[in-house]
């Protein structure tokens, strides 16, 4: 028996067998299970935007979204809202779709990501509910490289496109409880009330060492402890979407106006 | 076929007397890192329950065709699959838990307690008794993770699954968390201090020298 078991071709047939079986098993469950996923992590994107503009409540995410959220397209080279259904872009998949994105040079490439959209996805949020026509905050999509990895993030704008009202870094695989503290609301929350831009357009949130920043700055917050290439990432994702090549048109949009004219 | 009482003792026998954590000393990466909460502390320890009780079960189902110049290949795999299944069903039905577990669910297939029962117990003995064995190590496991989860959860965070039971200072409570407990270090001395009680009261599991 045991001679038997140790030949060749027994050796080869005993892994090849379990090896479809269990491709099988695994590719049935991924396969079964992927809508409810999808849908799950529709849910949490969603949620993740809420919790941006500081409008989650105990209610249900999706009926809490439609009510208060209305998503557009963004052609981000020139900051025009795109006639296009959001519903149906792929915000993840365009980044790196080389017809749908454009190749970043070194020098412009702050965030380390390489590719960016020609189109992106923004929020607007209506505390009121979308009827009541009055905008209370806008939410831009942003990534850049940390350590270890591209952390996504939804950050939240006021109505003058400059003042911070929420970031909430909701991706990422940072060193847990060091990087990893970048989802710390606590950490976050430094961020309320920080301007984005200086008085001249130019991106201005500065990372710093902690304890470094001035209590009365509007554009400086500590980085974190023990994590000092997570907290430059952060400051580099912020220099690089508030940059030119980021929304940069179109807050300078915003700022003019032409959210007044729905 | 092994009677009741035989049974019984596989299934039992390691939550007190053979502890996978508190004797073996397997597996205590993951019950340092997922013990910060019960709910992730309960899902994990499900989750490799089912997946030691299953795998050591396949693997009891076709030892007598393992080849055993690739055992541990055929072991892995069969662990590997498992475990991709679990963290599938888990990002569909428990996403939130899911989230906060990340990678640790996938790292059950390098926790020492799976391998090391599919390795001494499933290649020799039949499916059924390896499923009440990988049942009993899992439940071992889970009890151990239990034990510390309620200890840095309730006096780390004071909360059990979430639910407020010590109000906090910063909330307008008179309760002081203990920062300490919700970092990895403090799960070192707790599951320290649970296995010097362990073995007070059972002195047979201490090393003689």
């Amino acid at each position: 028996m045991s001679n038997n078991n140790e030949s060749i071709g027994k050796t080869f047939g005993v892994v090849i067998g379990l090896c479809l079986v269990c491709a099988i098993i695994v590719a049935t469950a991924a396969v079964q299970l992927r809508p409810k996923q999808v849908e799950n992590k529709l849910v949490d994107a969603q949620k993740n935007i809420l919790v941006a503009t500081g409008l989650l409540t105990g209610d249900d995410v999706k009926t809490l979204f439609s009510k208060h959220v209305q998503e557009r397209l963004v052609d981000l080279d020139t900051g025009e809202f795109v006639d296009q259904d959001p519903a149906k872009y792929d915000y993840r998949k365009a980044m790196k779709d080389v017809a749908l994105s454009d190749a970043l040079a070194a020098a412009d490439d702050k965030a380390s990501i390489k590719r960016r959209a020609k189109v992106a996805p923004v929020y607007f949020a209506y505390n009121d509910g979308i009827e009541s026509g009055k905008l209370s905050a806008i939410v831009l999509p942003v990534h850049g490289y940390g350590l270890w990895s591209t952390m996504h993030a939804f950050l939240a704008l006021d109505v003058d496109g400059t003042t911070i009202k929420g970031v909430n870094f909701y991706e990422h695989a940072e060193t847990p409880g060091l990087g990893g503290e970048v989802q710390n609301p606590k950490w976050v929350a430094q961020f309320v009330g920080k301007k984005i831009t200086d008085d001249a357009g130019n991106p201005a949130i500065k990372v710093l060492k902690p304890g470094n920043a001035a209590p009365d700055s509007v554009t400086d917050v500590d980085g974190l402890s023990g994590a000092t290439l997570t907290s430059n990432g952060v400051q580099y994702t912020f220099e690089f979407w508030t940059g030119a090549k980021g929304f940069a048109p179109f807050l300078a949009k915003v700022r003019q106006g032409a959210l007044n004219n729905g | 076929m092994a009677n009741a009482k035989e049974m019984k003792a596989l299934v039992f026998g390691p939550v007190f007397a053979n502890n996978p954590i508190a004797l073996q000393v397997l597996g205590i990466c993951s019950a340092l890192a997922v013990t910060t909460k019960l709910e992730k502390a309960l899902v994990m320890g499900v989750a490799l329950t089912l997946v030691t009780a299953f795998s050591s079960m396949f693997i009891s189902m076709i030892r007598n065709h393992i080849p055993s110049s690739v055992r541990i290949i055929v072991q892995m795999t069969i662990i590997a699959s498992l475990v991709i299944v679990v963290d599938q069903i888990l990002k569909a039905y428990a996403y939130n838990v899911a989230k906060e577990l990340s990678v640790f669910v996938g790292l059950i297939i390098t926790n020492c307690i799976v391998m090391g029962r599919a390795e001494a117990y499933a290649m020799k003995s039949p499916p059924l008794m390896s499923f009440l064995d990988g049942i009993g190590n899992g439940l071992g496991y889970t009890v151990l993770l239990v034990i510390v989860a309620v200890i840095r959860e309730l006096f780390g965070s004071g909360t059990l699954f979430g639910v407020e039971i010590l109000p906090l200072i910063s909330a307008g409570g008179w309760y002081q968390p203990m920062g300490l407990l919700l970092m990895p270090p403090s799960a070192f001395f707790i599951i320290g201090l649970l296995i010097w009680v362990l073995r007070t009261f059972r002195p047979e599991q201490q090393e003689k020298h």
